[in-house]
């Protein structure tokens, strides 16, 4: 019995040790950003490791929800004769909801954890020690690039999943099934607003993008440098990263619309 | 991996995420909207608004004109406020315009006609029409009907 309640002060202690070292972790990532305009090869390194090698991924089950949303959207409003709003249905759904929440939890998937990996691997082959020893702060050189690399990647892939998605959603329903193109593309610009439904679809995304990036980047740097430590640090990036997003999307709708 | 490719790569990384950026923001939204310059604004008072929303579309001879921008509720006269802000291009609208609110389709958006009048000055900014006709509410539109059979059975 003891025993239960020391565990339960043990874990719940490490649980805001590990909060608090995270943030502490966040503001020295933060404090290299500055330092790190001026470092553009190491950024596009980064980019093209999180963002360039996430694209194929993100265009094909962005196509492929935009299809399967076209699809059911489409037996859906053929009931009540509205299958000309068919746009507005696959277009609104995926600029405000499954554009950011998919791609950012495909990005958790995909980059993410790629992320994490790679960190805890070199801290684990002691490269970010060298690094210390050669003066070299490891988190303005390891992390921050990483960090800015899933922040600008994350809106860029989210975006190109839903502009994909529209185009799938026409693909099937226009296409296939035959609703009329105009219909698709005019109902689509008359019921979706710039601010209310895009700019706030680019926002989540963006916030989605520096939670995700900032979990990968946090567990590698405090991944336990073995090989055990980086493959459950590794599996923590994915579960908490997802339920970040899921748990971030509810509080960020809840807001916006 | 040489540093050229890599360059590459991400620099068409980059542009394919502005153009999905900009297909949404120009092709999905409407962006076109925002574009037209402000316009002049005009009110009409109506006894019912019931379904017409800030945005909902003004048309006249049922080409959009304008947007309604706001709607309020004057609590002297126990009327709705509704202004519209109508395109600068359409400014020889006459003085006695008339503005009814309409359905589109069946069960559609609710939005509101404009119909001219005869007056020979034009409608200027911060004018208001005069001669307006409520949203049709169903609920009344039906008591109105069974109401009359009922009367029609005392008779």
């Amino acid at each position: 019995m003891l025993n239960f309640i020391q565990g339960l002060g043990h874990s719940g202690l490490t649980f805001f040790q590990r909060l608090g070292r995270a943030h502490i972790l966040l503001g020295h990532i933060m404090a290299g950003l500055p330092s790190m305009l001026l470092r553009w090869p190491l950024i596009i390194q980064q980019l093209y490791y999180v963002g360039v090698l996430s694209v194929l991924i993100i265009l094909v089950s962005g196509f492929f929800v935009g299809m399967v949303l076209g699809l059911q959207g489409y037996n859906i409003l053929v009931d009540f004769g509205a299958e000309e709003t068919l746009g507005v249905m696959v277009s609104l759904s995926l600029v405000r909801e499954l554009g950011p929440v998919v791609a950012a939890l495909l990005f958790a998937g995909r980059a993410g954890s790629a992320l994490t990996a790679e960190i805890g691997l070199m801290k684990a082959t002691e490269q970010l020690s060298a690094m210390e020893m050669m003066a070299i702060d490891p988190i303005r050189r390891v992390l921050t690039p990483r960090f800015l690399a899933g922040f600008i990647s994350m809106p860029l892939l989210a975006a190109i999943f839903s502009a994909v998605g529209i185009i799938g959603g026409d693909f099937v329903g226009v296409g296939l099934l035959g609703v009329d193109e105009g219909a698709y593309w005019s109902q689509m610009q008359a019921s979706v607003d710039l601010y209310d439904d895009i700019l706030n679809g680019v926002i989540k995304s963006i916030v989605f993008g520096v939670v995700v990036t900032w979990i990968a980047v946090f567990e590698g740097y405090d991944a336990i440098p073995t090989s055990e430590g980086v493959s459950r640090a590794t599996t923590r990036t994915v579960v908490h990263s997802s339920l970040a997003i899921l748990g971030l999307d509810f509080i960020l709708t809840a807001i916006m619309f | 991996m040489n540093t050229r490719k890599t360059e590459i790569l991400v620099g068409l990384f980059i542009a394919a995420g502005l153009v999905a950026l900009f297909m949404l923001a120009m092709k999905v939204s409407n962006l076109n909207i925002y574009s037209t310059d402000a316009g002049y604004e005009i009110t009409a008072n109506f006894e019912n608004v019931s379904g017409l929303k800030v945005k909902s579309p003004v048309t006249m001879s049922g080409v959009r004109i304008g947007r309604v921008s706001d709607i309020s509720f004057d609590g002297e006269r126990f009327e709705a406020v509704v202004k519209i802000r109508i395109e600068s291009q359409y400014n020889t609208l006459p003085k006695d315009t008339s503005a009814s609110i309409y359905t589109a389709g069946l069960l559609g958006e609710k939005y509101i006609g404009l119909e001219a009048g005869g007056d020979e000055e034009n409608l200027q900014d911060k004018d208001k029409l005069k001669l307006t006709q409520s949203s049709l509410v169903l609920e009344k539109l039906i008591s109105r009907f069974v109401d009359s059979f009922i009367d029609k059975d005392k008779k």
